[in-house]
């Protein structure tokens, strides 16, 4: 089943649709510049660029504001059905999601705000480096994915959540065995640990996202489904 | 599509669970629903004069809920339900193949009476049409034509229907007025209460509320809601809102042609066709 495309008779519906769409990609390319700057903000704990991220999740929460009121306004005066309603819900959820990925940018920089920079300087925060790219990849596939409508990729980019679960889980245990030869690591180790979490949390939320589209184009909700379940939902179209 | 597809039919049973595919958690907690057909249409085409208007129509209607049809003008959904009650016996040039039963019974054999099958399948259509006499005689007139003038048992039928019609309260005290006073919702739901009188089985509704104000249209769409506990009921709407508000099934049409068939909440959520997808979201051209 392909995404319907098709022009409406109101000309004034595709635009207000298509201005939709294109507001929830700007909120997504400032939370995607919002992850990039949090990751070499912690790496190089850069004091100023830490803020930064701070200062762009008002402009975050901004955007989710007037999305939410642009979606109510379509709702109430279109009344959308079939893959339109989609849609509208689609969104809906899609930039509650953005907004939290935002705010897991800011936590990975908080504990560089919290030392004022250059005194926690540890080359141990590289540890985040891989999860970081990953993550970044899968949020910024994830909003091609949407641009497109193409619920192929988000299939897969979906069951790519697991390589950051794994990464994560072997981050965690690497962090367990420096803090476990030496105490003095602790502090530092556990800043990383809640840096590279909340990283693994912005990849659940990126599969979320994944999983609204899916129901956006395909209709079939995947979400809380065992695999095998999935698989044979998707084959039936 | 048709209902074949979706439903089996197994002694005389329709199992409704349509489409659920996609929401196997809900298909494990609520089982399909399984309802007695009422209405059932079988290779059914429809000719006016040379044209033919509805093309090859397999369908079947569960007993004692809401099934809506819609689609553009012309799409002969109109047509579809004037044969319920042969209503289109009147139109010389029509001509039919295939079989309508109701309640297993072929409506179009000879042996069917038609006044008889007209009282069991009643009909309302968009504008109100009181007979020009007064609230009291509208609602007993099918009674009085079937011979029954017993003042008590004319009087609880009468007070009967304008109760299920909703419409009691506001009469009760000028039952005698003419039917002409009632505002057009009011004149609408007192159609409605002439209809149930005679007890139909199956009520047939051309577009009951296209011409009443927002309000009676709530009214009509209550009362729709409260009907279907007795009644099979077919509503014909130009209004999707309404279709998807009312109705438990809805049917499709678009140039003769039965498109698609199913749930409400399905075709209008995730429908399975696209021609309905591009209808129901305004983008048809």
């Amino acid at each position: 089943m392909e995404a319907n495309t098709g022009q409406h008779i109101s000309r004034q519906f595709d635009a207000d649709i298509e201005h939709l769409r294109s507001q929830v990609m700007a909120m997504g390319g400032v939370v995607e510049e919002q992850i990039a700057d949090a990751i070499t903000a912690f790496v190089n704990a850069d004091f100023e660029l830490a803020e930064k991220v701070m200062q762009r999740d008002h402009e975050v929460n901004g955007m989710e504001v007037a999305l939410d009121e642009e979606c109510s306004r379509i709702l109430a005066l279109r009344q959308p059905a079939a893959s339109d309603l989609r849609l509208i819900f689609s969104v809906l959820k899609t930039i509650t999601d953005l907004e939290r990925i935002g705010d897991q940018a800011e936590r990975v920089v908080k504990p560089i705000l919290r030392h004022g920079g250059d005194g926690v300087r540890n080359e141990n925060f590289l540890t985040i480096r891989n999860i970081g790219t990953m993550v970044r990849q899968m949020l910024h596939d994830t909003l091609d994915a949407f641009a497109r409508m193409d619920s192929d990729e988000a299939l897969k980019i979906h069951a790519g959540d697991r390589e950051i679960d794994r990464e994560y889980e072997a981050i965690t245990r690497q962090l367990v065995t420096m803090m476990m030869e030496d105490p003095r690591n602790i502090s530092n180790c556990l800043n990383i640990m809640f840096a590279a979490r909340a990283l693994e949390r912005i990849g659940d939320h990126s599969k979320n996202i994944n999983e609204y589209l899916v129901y956006q184009v395909r209709g079939k909700d995947i979400r809380h489904t065992d695999i095998s379940v999935r698989n044979e939902a998707l084959s039936s179209d | 599509m048709t209902m074949n597809d979706t439903n089996q039919i197994n002694n005389g049973q329709i199992n409704h669970g349509i489409n659920m595919d996609n929401i196997e958690r809900a298909q494990d907690l609520n089982e399909p629903e399984r309802l007695q057909s009422c209405i059932e249409v079988k290779d059914f085409n429809l000719y006016y004069g040379e044209k033919q208007a509805l093309f090859d129509i397999n369908m079947t209607l569960p007993e004692k809920r809401v099934t809506a049809f819609i689609g553009p003008s012309g799409c002969g959904k109109s047509t579809l339900l004037r044969c319920f009650n042969r209503m289109n016996d009147l139109i010389d040039s029509v001509r039919i193949e295939g079989l309508i039963n109701i309640d297993g019974n072929d409506i179009n054999s000879r042996a069917v009476n038609v006044a008889e099958l007209r009282r069991s399948v009643g009909m309302v259509f968009q504008k109100p049409n009181p007979f020009p006499k007064s609230i009291y005689e509208n609602v007993a007139y099918g009674l009085r034509l079937q011979g029954i003038n017993k003042r008590r048992l004319l009087d609880e039928v009468v007070e009967r229907s304008l109760k299920q019609a909703a419409l009691w309260d506001e009469v009760k005290d000028r039952l005698d007025d003419n039917a002409f006073g009632l505002s057009g919702g009011q004149q609408q739901r007192l159609v409605i209460a002439r209809a149930v009188a005679v007890e139909p089985q199956v009520l047939l509704l051309d577009e009951p509320a296209s011409a009443l104000d927002p309000i009676s249209t709530l009214k009509i769409e209550e009362l729709i809601q409260e009907l279907k506990e007795h009644y099979t009921i077919v509503i014909v709407t130009h209004n999707m809102q309404q279709a998807a508000r009312v109705s438990d099934y809805t049917a499709f049409l678009y140039m003769g042609e039965l498109i698609e068939f199913g749930n409400t909440e399905q075709l209008f959520t995730v429908p399975k066709e696209k021609q309905t997808e591009d209808y129901i979201t305004g983008r048809y051209g």
